[in-house]
């Protein structure tokens, strides 16, 4: 009887000195903050992405509480999109400034069959590493490696690489443009851009800039540089043998005219959404 | 079509199956020698423990990752091979499948394989049968030189045993002695009784560059040198050191326990540690603990350590001063 | 006896691969047309000074280098230039070449051809160094580097040892042991030349036990030269590495981020030293080089040839094999550090000391399988770095850690890779690690 007493008194001991070291511990090293960075930080999505070009979602949450109007502005969580920030706004008393949804797109269409590899690579995969010693899994120097880097980069499962064409696929509904596959592609093929009424969006999914005939030779979807898409809207322009959609060219209006007139298809018309359901 | 990757375009000649292969050849002299004195019997044991493993391992990859099975890889066959080196020869059979289940299934699949397991699967699976069939664990035949079916087999203790009634009290058989304890000729686990066997697969091993010397040397030399200065001292009987060196399963430890891979520390110096620490312990076990036999806890406590030894010994970086 | 020095630090012993080095150098002739790339070494490219259908000489100037480091490049054969365009590399990314069509071979009147070997050195510093700039010399271990700027010493900087790199611990390689034989004396000339430039008196050639003929060679002949010794080392790779070198040689070691100048220290290729004694003695500029073509069964004439630069690779191995077919990975450089082609027509440039055929079945790397924590890529790591640690690092995206293991002060020897038992790209980790650290910084 007097053991299991005994044993009872030094467990228990042992346990209260711990606990109240613990909380003279914890009371010492208390870190003092601001309320309101809690409060923002429970609104934040909490994947620390670092879409927003803070460290993470605790070191955003800072920046709002202590920003004024005019700062406030120019903060966006591109994760929790306008409610996120509209809840943030109401918060602190400040408001928001209108944002576009955004989405990212892979400016490239050098698929399997379009770009066809002309060598074999074996080792890890890895699109920062092969582009270094390989241009892409074509002789295109500016075309995809087709090994998924932006795939491991992105931390919202919303890319997958399409085991036809052997590109990166955006899921429109996860992807929160955080810009993860933009920063790791070694080509820099991918580009935020916003998601359009309808979900329609029109770009040029080629990078190449070399000549239209090496380019065609290279990729059938190649951008050649032939310049037809500039006489459809003024703002659309082409530099070295490669065309550009600036962001502000509707794709309802031009979209379709634009992907028709494309003697190689390397311009890309999303279409409305609805049709897509 | 040209092939392309990064370099280096050449690898080693040494890959991890030929690693185990090589562990494998390394113990065939150590199953030699206990087929040749605990007969028939250790055969069958060694036999159920290799098949238990290999069939455990191949059922977890089919059943439970559903991955690509690593049986391959004969790791499974090395431990199925030191779990047997470690039970006696008189065990039940059954019981070698529950120490196989032990080891594969519990220390080593569900940590995520071959590479992620804390603990060495073959004494986990060994201290697991000791402590739950500790009668079974203990009864040792004597060992019946080339005499393959002995139905009549005596029972006979080990040499640490008799160490252990030395110091108690004085009373106890007879030491066997030096030269039958180094060949094998003692009571014991199959795997354990020859110190020579252990020590030709140890110079085979340092011979292809599969482990370094240092661990081994380290644990026998920490041990040995412990347990001269306890006999020095109390001039105890029971503390005779070459008896303790070439008894139980200190060799077997030593040499293909402790080294392995995965379970012990990566760089040289905590290498060292990790291997005094073993021999410290050993000493500590087998004079001051309860049981005659302490190697297989020693071992274990010390994988325990491993991820502490090597976040705190580092290799030096090049260009940076000597610690 | 010598005492055979070597680095303290990891390293490993690689098989005997050198099959070629008995083999005498012989020139590789002249192909019908060569590509010169504009850009052979680290810097910007050079600004191109000639233009399409311009007649050319062995040694003319094709074009100039841009600013400190650069290099000048000049013409390896006598011809007319057909096409100054981008064209695919190894790689396959396009680089700017000049292609010139070969028409005899008629060299620029200045050079001299003699086989007389010059042992005087009438020359100052400052027109030492101005010769090799103009001469277009490059390192030719492979990094590239400018040599001039490698024989100027910088302000408050000072320089106690050269060493002469003869150590080619690479696997398969042959060429600079090739020529350390057939060229001792003028590779010792050149390491005084040097010491010249840099005001100092001694330097140390360093080789490898692996190669006895060159060692007998050469320290029969740095008897005749006061200043200049020999040093054997061991063969172990990465003993050529110049960081090892350094350390194993005077025991000093490169502090992490710095350089071997910052030790007391100049490292210069053995086959840079030629390179720089046909400069300032024969006028002659880097327009051909040593490149070792071998591999185990992939091609049946191997050997060490003279190659003009611009040489397409594929000319080459043609005079190697009937059956380019059977080739399934072609190297530029060594088994371990060197860069498989793209392309075989690629050009050979300054940077290229072999060309590496395998057959199919070494052409593919094994797969990946666990870690068995063997701890040999530690052990192997000449630069005490922990490669398994840096790959677990990366597979868990997990940067910060990246920058506590020294993953920058990799070199990219490939140790830890080539040992691994598990077959992990442990070299790829280590080079994506670096990647993601410089993009932190």
């Amino acid at each position: 009887m007097s053991l299991i007493i005994s044993n009872i008194l030094i467990l228990g001991g042992i346990g209260l000195v711990a606990a109240v070291v613990l909380y003279m511990v914890s009371k010492k090293f208390a870190v003092k903050e601001s309320p309101r960075i809690k409060a923002v930080e429970a609104l934040l999505p909490g994947v620390n992405c670092g879409a927003c070009g803070k460290a993470g979602c605790h070191d955003f949450a800072k920046a709002c509480a202590e920003a004024n109007t005019e700062d406030f502005k120019n903060l966006h969580c591109t994760v929790g999109g306008q409610s996120t920030m509209q809840k943030i706004a109401d918060l602190l008393g400040y408001k928001t400034a209108e944002k576009d949804p955004t989405v990212a797109v892979l400016r490239c269409q050098g698929s399997c069959a379009n770009a066809p590899a002309k060598f074999e690579y074996t080792g890890l995969k890895s699109c920062r590493l092969v582009s270094r010693i390989a241009t892409s899994q074509s002789e295109c120097p500016d075309g995809c490696n087709r090994m998924g880097d932006c795939v491991r980069a992105c931390k919202f499962g919303a890319l997958r690489l399409d085991d036809i064409t052997g590109l990166p696929v955006v899921d429109e509904n996860k992807c929160v443009s955080c810009g993860a596959c933009v920063a790791i592609c070694p080509k820099k093929l991918f580009e935020i851009r916003p998601k359009g009424k309808n979900g329609e969006r029109v770009y040029v999914a080629c990078r190449n800039r070399q000549k239209g005939a090496v380019a065609r030779k290279n990729c059938l979807a190649a951008c050649i540089g032939c310049t037809k898409c500039t006489q459809i809207h003024p703002d659309i322009k082409v530099q070295d043998n490669l065309s550009y959609i600036p962001m502000n060219v509707d794709a309802s209006q031009y979209g379709e005219k634009l992907a028709q007139i494309c003697p190689t298809g390397a311009i890309v018309y999303t279409g409305k959404k609805e049709q897509q359901s | 079509m040209l092939k392309i990757s990064t370099a280096p375009h050449l690898n080693a000649p040494l890959s991890t199956r030929s690693i185990m292969f090589n562990v494998i050849l390394a113990l065939l002299p150590t199953l030699i020698a206990g087929i040749m004195f605990f007969g028939f019997n250790a055969l069958l044991v060694v036999v159920t423990s290799v098949a238990g493993c290999v069939a455990f391992e191949y059922l977890f990859c089919r059943f439970v990752t559903q991955t690509e099975t690593s049986t391959w890889d004969l790791s499974a066959v090395v431990t199925g091979l030191l779990l047997a080196f470690n039970l006696p020869a008189t065990i039940p059979l059954w019981m070698v499948l529950v120490g196989c289940f032990m080891a594969i299934i519990l220390s080593k699949m569900v940590y995520g394989g071959i590479g992620k397991n804390m603990f060495n699967p073959a004494l986990v699976g060994r201290v697991f049968l000791f402590i739950s069939f500790p009668v079974e664990m203990t009864t040792w035949i004597k060992p019946q030189f080339l005499n393959f079916m002995s139905p009549d087999a005596q029972t006979a203790a080990t040499p640490l045993k008799i160490l252990k009634h030395l110091s108690a009290d004085g009373s106890a058989d007879e030491l066997p002695s030096y030269f039958q304890m180094f060949v094998g000729n003692i009571g014991g686990c199959i795997g354990e009784v020859s110190a020579l066997a252990i020590l030709i697969g140890f110079v085979y091993l340092l011979y292809k560059r599969i482990i370094s010397w240092h661990i081994t040397f380290y644990y026998l030399s920490s041990f040995f040198i412990l347990i001269s200065l306890h006999w020095l001292i109390t001039k105890s009987p029971g503390a005779d050191p070459l008896a303790h060196l070439l008894s139980g399963g200190l060799m077997l430890g030593a040499v293909f326990m402790a080294t392995d891979y995965t379970t012990s520390p990566m760089s040289p110096n905590g290498k060292i540690i990790f291997a005094i620490g073993c021999g410290v312990l050993t000493y500590i076990i087998r004079i001051y603990g309860v049981y005659p036999e302490g190697v297989s806890f020693a071992i274990l406590i010390m994988n325990a350590f491993v991820p502490l030894i090597d976040k705190l010994y580092i290799p030096r970086l090049f260009g940076t001063a000597r610690r | 006896m010598i005492k055979k020095k070597t680095f303290s630090i990891g390293g490993i012993h690689l098989d005997k691969h050198k099959i070629t080095a008995a083999m005498p150098i012989v020139d590789a002739g002249l192909p019908e047309l060569v590509y010169i790339p504009v850009k052979q070494h680290i810097g910007a490219p050079a600004k191109i000074l000639v233009k399409k259908g311009d007649k050319v000489k062995v040694g003319t100037l094709l074009a100039d280098a841009d600013g400190i480091v650069s290099a000048d490049i000049h013409s390896s054969v006598s011809g007319e230039i057909v096409k100054i365009d981008e064209i695919i590399d190894a790689d396959a990314y396009p680089e700017t070449m000049i292609v010139i069509k070969v028409e005899g071979d008629e060299h620029e009147p200045n050079i001299d051809l003699s086989p007389t070997i010059i042992s005087e050195i009438p020359y100052t510093p400052e027109e030492i160094i101005n010769k090799v700039r103009s001469s277009g010399i490059v390192g030719m271990g492979g990094a590239g580097y400018p040599t001039p700027v490698k024989i100027t010493i910088s302000e408050g900087k000072k320089v106690d040892t050269l060493l002469i790199n003869g150590i080619e611990c690479e696997a398969y390689l042959t060429a600079d042991g090739r020529l350390m034989v057939e060229k001792a004396e003028q590779i010792i000339i050149g390491a005084r030349i040097i010491n010249k430039a840099l005001g100092i008196q001694n330097a140390i050639i360093a080789i490898d036990e692996n190669k006895p003929e060159a060692i007998e060679i050469m320290s029969r002949l740095t008897k005749k030269y006061v200043g200049v010794n020999v040093c054997v080392c061991q063969s172990k790779y990465p003993q050529g590495a110049e960081k090892q070198l350094i350390a194993a040689i005077t025991g000093r070691e490169v502090p992490p981020g710095k350089l071997p100048v910052d030790v007391g220290c100049i490292v210069h290729n053995v086959g840079t030293a030629f390179a720089i004694y046909e400069a300032v003695q024969k006028n002659k500029p880097l327009y051909e080089r040593i490149v070792t073509v071998t591999g185990d069964d992939a091609a049946e004439h191997l050997g060490n040839y003279r190659v003009r630069i611009g040489t397409p690779a594929s000319f080459l191995i043609a005079k190697t094999t009937q059956h380019p077919e059977h080739i399934g990975k072609i190297i530029f450089g060594g088994g371990m550090m060197g860069v498989s082609a793209v392309n075989m027509d690629a050009p050979l440039t300054k940077l290229t000391s072999g060309i590496l055929l395998l057959n199919d079945q070494d052409a593919v790397k094994p797969p990946e399988i666990a870690c068995i924590r063997c701890a040999k890529c530690l052990d192997a790591c000449p630069m005490g770095l922990r490669p398994f640690a840096i790959a677990s690092a990366i597979k868990s995206n997990d940067f910060a850690e990246l920058k506590r293991l020294h993953t920058q002060s990799c070199i990219e020897c490939g140790s830890c890779a080539f040992i691994c038992p598990a077959r992990i790209p442990l070299l790829d980790y280590c080079k994506l690690g670096k990647i993601e650290v410089k993009k932190q910084q």
